[in-house]
């Protein structure tokens, strides 16, 4: 799975959590969940758990700390991903 | 210094309507919210009917953000929502504030928090899975849920507390919010309750024999308070709101003012003398409502409308006797009254608060709502009310002072009067 593919499969997983859904539909890898998309930090728990079963893998709690921003979710996605595969 | 509190702003989310304007047009005529339920029936309950707003998740698209509505699965909430934003945009507000509103505050209260939501919680968790609860769990087990989400949706900043009193519950989180006005600790306060009676808390009262079963087949006959053929009550669910404020308050910001509270009280029998965990004693129910008259400095005789809290038990009658003692008052000199429940049902802590939205519009609209499947009133409270004042019809005549009332498991007691606003 290509980094462009997690990052348009990325966009649904967040969609319940952000009003800014116009923001959402441009996100970048630089883009931050909580600064950007006004993500309540207590949500990301939520979208941890959406990506767990979205993408199949598990996601520890060291790696789970990482993902701020689109690039760094992206990068636990893809680790875990390619891992399982 | 006192000060006088107004009713501003008035919401609702009852079985037989949603909103005031249903509302009004559902108990003028007598129309029933009782339905049967497959579901009750599967479950072998004695009681298959009850009362449960038609409410869909959609009706609260535009009260709270959609990151919010998402994963929202507390009905009880999401009832006390709907009932208090709309309370707060009948009083002419705005529900988003950018700053904090210091002077308003919010007493609304609940018996249980969504049990619907601990259902989840106990199987993930006992599967093992806690990890998969996520971030909405807590904030709608808690208790003070349903206030949590109204104060942050309206940015209020007054005193914010849950309330608790069984099916005193209602009566006396308003009687709080009053308070809190009356004596200048707030200029305006949201109050109310909500309940969502799931089937949990329906089978515990299933199992206590208390509750209607022999009209499964005929449900809006179900809830008859007062009558002859009275066999327990019919379990209800939903939210009732108002706005207080401080009569100052609204004049300077034009608010439309539907009523007055002039006074109330809340206590309780102690659980001594008749009194236990289950019944009212009587002692405690006439010193509050005794109470209430007196706080508000009307006289017995100018009680126009009681609204009782009559869920259609045993209790009845003791309540009538009750309120004939307190009020000095019997057979045709007796006021008017009326019990909601026999067209809603008993929704437990909301009863108070969707009983009082009910007065309120019966003050403003001058009628008395009716009390419908009471074509065979019990004799013994026939005797002491008078057979004209226990109308299965709605009566239309100048309501200016209802005295309302309500009694919860613990014996306790809650007493409002309310009157026209002069």
């Amino acid at each position: 799975m290509s980094r462009a593919e997690i990052l348009e499969e990325l966009k649904k997983v967040l969609t319940p959590y952000t009003e800014n859904k116009e923001m959402l539909a441009g996100i970048t890898e630089e883009t931050d969940l909580i600064k950007d998309l006004k993500i309540n930090s207590a949500n990301l728990v939520d979208i941890i758990i959406d990506a767990e079963s979205q993408y199949n893998i598990e996601i520890d709690f060291d790696s789970a700390e990482k993902m701020f921003s689109v690039g760094n979710c992206i990068d636990v996605i893809a680790d875990k991903v390619n891992h399982s595969a | 210094m006192s000060r006088r509190v107004v009713i501003t702003g008035l919401g609702v989310v009852s079985p037989n309507g949603i909103g005031v304007s249903d509302f009004l047009h559902a108990i003028q005529n007598g129309v029933s919210g009782i339905k049967f339920y497959p579901e009750f029936e599967d479950l072998k309950f004695n009681c298959q009917v009850g009362g449960f707003p038609e409410f869909e998740w959609e009706q609260l698209r535009n009260y709270i953000p959609e990151t919010s509505l998402y994963g929202l699965k507390g009905k009880g909430i999401a009832f006390g929502i709907k009932a208090a934003l709309d309370a707060w945009m009948d009083a002419g507000n705005e529900i988003y504030s950018e700053d904090t509103l210091w002077d308003t505050g919010c007493v609304f209260g609940s018996s249980v928090s969504d049990t619907d939501v601990i259902k989840t919680a106990i199987n993930r968790v006992d599967a093992k899975e806690s990890k998969k609860l996520g971030s909405r769990v807590v904030e709608q087990i808690m208790n003070s849920g349903v206030t949590a989400y109204i104060s942050g949706r309206l940015g209020l900043g007054n005193k914010i507390i849950n309330n608790s009193a069984a099916c005193a519950t209602g009566t006396q989180s308003i009687l709080l919010g009053y308070e809190y006005i009356k004596f200048g600790m707030a200029k305006r306060m949201v109050v109310g309750s909500c309940e969502f009676v799931d089937r949990y808390i329906f089978g515990g009262f299933d199992s206590m024999r208390v509750l209607s079963r022999k009209f499964n087949d005929n449900p809006e006959a179900a809830s008859r308070p007062m009558s002859m053929t009275a066999g327990g009550f019919v379990p209800g669910s939903g939210a009732g709101a108002l706005v207080l404020e401080d009569l100052e308050f609204a004049l300077a910001r034009g608010a439309k003012i539907y009523a007055e509270i002039l006074g109330g009280a809340t206590n309780s029998g102690g659980q001594r003398n008749g009194g236990s965990m289950t019944a009212p004693g009587s002692a405690g129910v006439i010193k509050c409502i005794d109470d209430a008259i007196k706080l508000s400095n009307i006289d017995t005789e100018q009680v126009d409308l009681v609204s009782g809290h009559l869920t259609a038990t045993m209790a009845d009658k003791y309540e009538i006797d009750n309120w004939s003692k307190v009020l000095n008052r019997r057979g045709d000199n007796f006021p008017m009254v009326n019990s909601l429940k026999s067209m809603v049902g008993h929704s437990l802590s909301a009863a108070g608060s969707l009983e009082m939205v009910a007065a309120v519009l019966q003050i403003v609209h001058n009628f008395v709502h009716p009390n419908i499947n009471l074509e065979d009133p019990n004799p013994e409270i026939v005797e002491i009310a008078g057979e004209n004042n226990l109308s299965t019809k709605m009566v239309n005549k100048e309501v200016n002072i209802v005295a309302k009332a309500n009694f919860g498991f613990g014996d306790v007691n809650a007493c409002l009067i309310i009157s026209k606003y002069k």
